[in-house]
């Protein structure tokens, strides 16, 4: 038996690559698929240092196509799984996020973002793939994507993305930055029983009393594995509750709706944000990822020449929260959106307020996070 | 009424999905009768049978085994059946497409997958055709034939699929006909029995795409070619077999064990970490 401890409880200085790889091994995960690509490479050589000692199973597959499905393989035996990429890797895994979209696989991606489009800066941060996890692959889908901002929350996020593919059934994206990635930083990882972890749930039913995409309760089918005696039969096309293809329009219509509703009727109990100061705010700076600390210290300069402002994280991107940012709007008479690309949730922002509402945007083309200055800047501007 | 009496192997096929999608006189349906007496001459446990296919008219193989079966993305089965065989040591993967899906967009998978010598067997039905879509050119489409996107005739070279498997690392490879459906049955069973990566290529007509379009005559005139011109060569150099000679050799070509990767993953990683090593058990 070996002598490695499984969750490494204690005090760490290190990266959020490290920390996600220690967050995805907390959480359960035991098979892990991936393809070299920087920034997020870090990830996998953790994993296939520590799997070893851990029981889990990594390997490296020839591409990114095969990476992102061969896990899902891992998956439907039973444990839980993952892969780990940056922007030209998740271009080329959006067909496998459409699958599991579609066969409900409870899966997890993590893309270490850097700045494309194409093979871009490979070594420098951005957040340009905020809308790609939305809608990088083709047909109407819904997926859930966190965004953290430091390494402890690269741990303690990890595990929340993975508990939510459990529970929702759809492919879950933590969306780092290079900085994150690569930012060293206290990491305190808890005791293994005092880590909130949902194990995976298969179906009690016994064969010939279920169906692979019947729901029995809630919006979510229940999970179930190879071996069970089911004789599962699972497809990318349209398929009726059985699994079963089902070639027609309605078939469509009932399982694209639920594999949208599922989450977003689900959004209060899926999304996370963190607001600050808004009330009676003159500004509210709205970010996520690396930027909100960017936004925090920024916040606090302008606060120390007299301006009213207020902040606002999106832990969760995806679901976008419409009700919390509306409430935010309702509570300050400007936004400002923060984010390392050219504008992309500064449009969902600007889709809840209506286009009256004075939204104001800080972005830039990816390469280095945004100067603190240049969004006190604003802040004083927009306040003034 | 008529009686409709059972078929002997309807305990093995979703009989709620018959009538199946392939045309009358397409190989894939016998590929499928010769593949079911396979599995009940080895006796499988079918709790332990997992089929995988990718996307094409033989991807649809998938959903008419009665086990536990998954039809993914197209030419990528054999990455997800390589997480599912690592993951359960125990049972027998089985990936199951054709030639467009397995040579063409699934071939870099192919090769690794071999090369890995991952515990899988593959079932390549070769139609020489991508028929789902209507008749286009695949890598082993023969020279000069035509194909709804070869108008004026294939102009490139065509794969040796067996020489291609083998020269991967594939330790089982054969190539049979769905008109040898005798030796096809058994070479099925040698390969669920094998240990390791084991490839069958099914030599099939698609009668109604890519024969009708090159004057071949009705399926039927495929399989008494077969019978008459195919040469069964076991053991034969597969660097001899391709197609393009005029010749069809058919025969067990490989058949040889080696570590597979999760034994080769488990001697190294027990070597190199001694006591410290935890095999991988999936979900166990």
């Amino acid at each position: 038996m070996g002598k490695s401890k499984i969750v490494d409880t204690g005090i760490h200085f290190i990266d959020g690559n490290m920390a996600c790889a220690e967050g995805a091994i907390a959480a359960g995960c035991r098979f892990v698929s991936g393809y070299p690509i920087t920034p997020s490479t870090e990830v996998v050589e953790h994993i296939a240092k520590r799997f070893p000692k851990i029981g889990g199973m990594f390997i490296q597959m020839e591409d990114e196509l095969a990476a992102s499905i061969c896990f899902q393989g891992a998956v439907w035996s039973g444990v839980k799984g993952m892969t780990v990429t940056s922007g030209p890797g998740f271009s080329l895994m959006m067909e496998h996020v459409g699958l599991a979209a579609m066969l409900e696989t409870p899966c997890v991606f993590i893309n270490v973002q850097r700045a494309g489009p194409s093979t871009g800066l490979p070594t420098a941060p951005a957040q340009q793939d905020i809308m790609q996890a939305r809608w990088g692959s083709h047909g109407d889908y819904e997926i859930i994507a966190l965004s953290p901002s430091s390494p402890q929350e690269c741990f303690d996020y990890m595990v929340t993305c993975f508990n939510l593919s459990e529970k929702y059934r759809c492919p879950v994206f933590f969306m780092l930055d290079e900085t994150v990635g690569h930012m060293h930083g206290k990491v305190n990882i808890p005791e293994a029983d005092q880590i909130d972890v949902r194990p995976r749930i298969n179906t009690q039913r016994p064969p010939g009393q279920y169906n692979p995409y019947e729901v029995y309760e809630g919006s979510v089918p229940e999970m179930v594995k190879v071996g069970m005696g089911h004789r599962i039969h699972l497809t990318g096309l349209t398929h009726d509750e059985k699994g079963y293809p089902a070639m027609n329009a309605d078939a469509q219509q009932k399982l694209v709706t639920r594999l949208c509703s599922k989450v977003l009727d689900n959004v209060d109990d899926i999304s996370i944000i963190q607001s600050d100061d808004v009330e009676e705010s003159d500004v509210v700076v709205i970010s996520y990822g690396i930027t909100s600390r960017i936004v925090e210290h920024a916040a606090e300069l302008a606060r120390a020449q007299g301006a009213k402002v207020g902040t606002t994280r999106l832990v969760t991107i995806w679901p976008f929260n419409d009700k919390a940012v509306a409430e935010v709007a309702s509570k300050t008479k400007n936004i400002i959106v923060a984010e390392m690309n050219l504008g992309q949730i500064v449009n969902e922002v600007r889709r809840v307020t209506g286009p009256t509402f004075p939204i104001h945007f800080v972005g830039n083309a990816g390469g280095r996070t945004i100067d603190p200055q240049i969004i006190v800047e604003k802040i004083l501007e927009v306040s003034r | 009424m008529t009686e409709i009496k059972a078929h002997p192997v309807d305990g093995l096929l979703r009989t709620d999905r018959i009538p199946h999608i392939w045309c009358p006189g397409c190989g894939v349906g016998t590929s499928v009768n010769c593949f079911t007496r396979a599995i009940e001459k080895v006796g499988m446990d079918l709790d332990k049978l997992h089929v995988v296919s990718g996307i094409g008219c033989t991807g649809r193989v998938a959903g008419y085994i009665n086990v536990d079966s998954f039809h993914t993305t197209h030419g990528r089965a054999l990455a997800f059946a390589t997480g599912l065989s690592l993951s359960r040591p125990d049972s027998k993967v089985v990936v199951y497409s054709g030639d467009g899906d397995l040579t063409a967009i699934g071939g870099n998978h192919l090769i690794h997958a071999a090369r890995r010598n991952v515990d899988m067997t593959v079932i390549c039905v070769n139609n020489y055709t991508y028929g789902m879509t209507g008749g286009q050119v695949t890598p082993t489409t023969p020279d000069k034939a035509l194909a709804s996107t070869a108008p004026f005739g294939n102009y490139e070279y065509t794969f040796n699929v067996p020489h291609l498997a083998v020269s991967s690392g594939a330790t089982y490879v054969a190539r049979w006909t769905v008109f040898h459906v005798r030796q096809l049955t058994r070479a099925m069973t040698k390969a669920l029995r094998h240990k390791g990566f084991s490839f069958i290529e099914v030599l099939s007509p698609c009668p109604t795409l890519y024969m009708r379009r090159n004057k071949l005559g009705a399926a039927v005139n495929l399989m008494e070619y077969f019978k008459e011109n195919a040469v069964v060569q076991d053991g034969a150099d597969t660097a001899t077999v391709g197609l393009e000679s005029g010749e069809t050799i058919i025969g067990e070509f490989v058949n040889v064990r080696k570590p597979t990767l999760k034994e080769c993953y488990e001697e190294r990683m027990s070597e190199a970490l001694g006591d410290e090593f935890v095999p991988y058990e999936g979900d166990k």
